[in-house]
């Protein structure tokens, strides 16, 4: 994705996630280091020199959670005490972690969820208003 | 230059003279500035040799919203006025949770740079102004908005997703969780200025009492882990935490006043010192290294007991910081108190109850004494105060050589966290 010049920001990440239903980061050129947060510096040794980077979408579950009490935002989509949430936390197959939310999975069941569970990436209905990568089991 | 290699240490030595707390709970009627001058003056009037007002030079007040919560910003100079203070330098620190144990270190840093000799510093926060979604919303803020908060995650959520690793990781289960709310409310209960000055025992009674009252079914609780696994009690929030796992939404505030040490004894006769203390910054859950413990928290601690040249087995009773249930057992492994995934299995022990091996939370915690979020880590340095000068009543800790104590204060998931370490001057 060299050719691609878009800054590296959240505003980018966002239009991937919702445009192009792709999940795209950064990777530093100097280091290698990834980075799922497009961000212009690398945080693991300060090099300039990022480019962009997709992800295959391949993941395994590393924590989650099932939400009850409910942010306004997901309120809003009818989730609340009778209807929780899933959302957790993803190692990708190249190895960063990102924040996601977990679909396709019973999160009124809990207990029945296994971390260490293989995932993909599914931005089949991503909101475009609060896009956010989202995973189903594979 | 590495920037954690060197040996850290005060320019001078800092003692603490004084601590005041406002009534933790919840307060309609009542402004942040309210409740601030409530624990100043608390303060004022356990001042061993009292202070005018006019000696203190300087203050740091540790405040997390007061803007989205009382839509009220520049909140320090309201402080200067309340406290007839102005025009002496008034500046506000927002750390997230650890907003006013970033406050005592600025307070302790500038009285150890030389600039100050009186310093006054605390926090507060007025956080039951708005409903629940309202404060799950504004508590969410000190995550990562771009990149945490738009998958769904809160508060509650991310500490949930750090109990799922800690529980499939080591033996770590849902009873541990719940005993360590079951300690910190009979704590609390010994605490008159908790919010939740009542055991779980109590609150367990009461609704079956309740239903008996009203004529409904009474719930056949035996012991308080029945009450605890009863979800229409017990609610879920986050799995795997439910309601009493959560500390409390709190208005209050807390303050301390510090001096350098050549100067205490004109306040008191029992002062305590600043032995060591350690702030640190951690990134968020994803991207730490471990999901069962924060890197920041390790940090800090590492730079307070050497600056105290001290081990966390010389520590004799701490506060740290129990947002949640899980948040206590990774303090107590982060801390070196136990080896990782020990922690649960000390609870269950009863090696951290008052009359423990290592009493942690004395004040009932942040879970039982309540959690105005910019207050709570002065709230937790005025009880370690208590502990050491042997003045904190029912809840004192039995063991008359208690000398050195502990703060662990986070802000967030483990963004910040500030380590203190307390020492009775000998």
């Amino acid at each position: 994705m060299a050719e691609d010049n878009r800054a590296f920001t959240a505003a980018a990440f966002n239009a991937y996630l919702t445009q192009e239903k792709k999940l795209v980061g950064v990777r530093c050129r100097a280091c290698g280091t990834l980075s799922p947060e497009p961000r212009p510096m690398c945080h693991a040794c300060h090099g300039r020199d990022m480019e962009w980077h997709e992800f295959s979408g391949m993941a395994r579950l590393s924590t989650f959670t099932c939400i009850s009490i409910v942010p306004v935002s997901m309120s809003k989509k009818g989730y609340g005490r009778d209807n929780p949430y899933c959302t957790g936390i993803v190692t990708l197959e190249e190895g960063p972690r990102l924040s996601a939310r977990i679909i396709g999975v019973d999160a009124r069941n809990p207990q029945d969820i296994k971390t260490g569970m293989e995932l993909v990436l599914d931005l089949a209905e991503v909101d475009p208003d609060n896009p956010t990568p989202a995973f189903r089991p594979a | 230059m590495s920037t954690t290699s060197r040996k850290r240490q005060l320019g001078r030595p800092v003692s603490i003279v004084g601590a005041g707390m406002s009534r933790f709970g919840a307060f309609a009627d009542k402004d942040s500035r309210d409740l601030f001058v409530e624990a100043f003056l608390d303060m004022l009037d356990n001042l061993d040799q009292g202070i005018d007002v006019q000696d203190i030079e300087c203050a740091y007040v540790g405040n997390y919203s007061s803007d989205l919560f009382e839509h009220q910003g520049h909140t320090a100079p309201i402080i200067a006025d309340w406290l007839g203070m102005t025009p002496i330098p008034v500046t506000r620190i927002e750390n997230a949770c650890a907003s006013s144990g970033s406050a005592l270190r600025e307070g302790v840093m500038a009285i150890a740079s030389g600039l100050y000799d009186i310093v006054l510093v605390g926090g507060m926060e007025k956080m039951t102004s708005l409903p629940t979604e309202g404060v799950t919303d504004v508590l969410a803020t000190a995550a990562d908005g771009l990149y945490e908060v738009p998958a769904g995650l809160t508060f509650p959520g991310i500490f949930g997703a750090i109990a799922t690793a800690h529980m499939d990781r080591y033996d770590t289960n849902l009873d541990h969780l719940l005993k360590v709310a079951i300690k910190n409310h009979e704590n609390g209960a010994l605490n008159p200025k908790a919010q939740f000055n009542v055991t779980i025992q109590s609150l367990m009674e009461r609704r079956m009492t309740r239903a008996q009252e009203r004529g409904q079914p009474v719930p056949e609780y035996v012991t308080e882990m029945d009450f605890l696994n009863d979800p229409g009690a017990n609610p879920w929030i986050a799995w795997p935490l439910r309601l009493y796992d959560c500390a409390p939404i709190t208005d209050g505030a807390a303050c301390v006043l510090l001096v350098a040490s050549e100067l205490a004894h004109n306040f008191t006769d029992k002062p305590i010192d600043i032995a060591g203390t350690g702030q640190a910054s951690g990134r968020p859950l994803h991207d730490a290294d471990e999901l069962t413990s924060l890197s920041a928290a390790k940090a800090a601690a590492s730079q307070a007991y050497e600056m105290a040249g001290v081990t966390a087995d010389d520590i004799q009773v701490a506060e740290v910081h129990d947002c949640f249930t899980i948040a206590e057992i990774i303090a107590t492994e982060d801390l070196g108190f136990f080896a990782p995934g020990e922690g649960g299995r000390a609870v269950d022990e009863g090696r951290t109850a008052l009359h423990g091996d290592k009493p942690i939370n004395t004040s009932g915690g942040l879970k039982a004494k309540g959690h105005p979020v910019g207050a709570s880590g002065v709230g937790q340095v005025a009880e370690i105060f208590h502990q050491l000068r042997g003045e904190a009543g029912e809840r004192q800790v039995n063991n008359p050589n208690l000398e050195l104590g502990l703060t662990h204060n986070v802000g967030g998931t483990g963004g910040t966290c500030v380590v203190n370490i307390l020492r009775r001057a000998g």
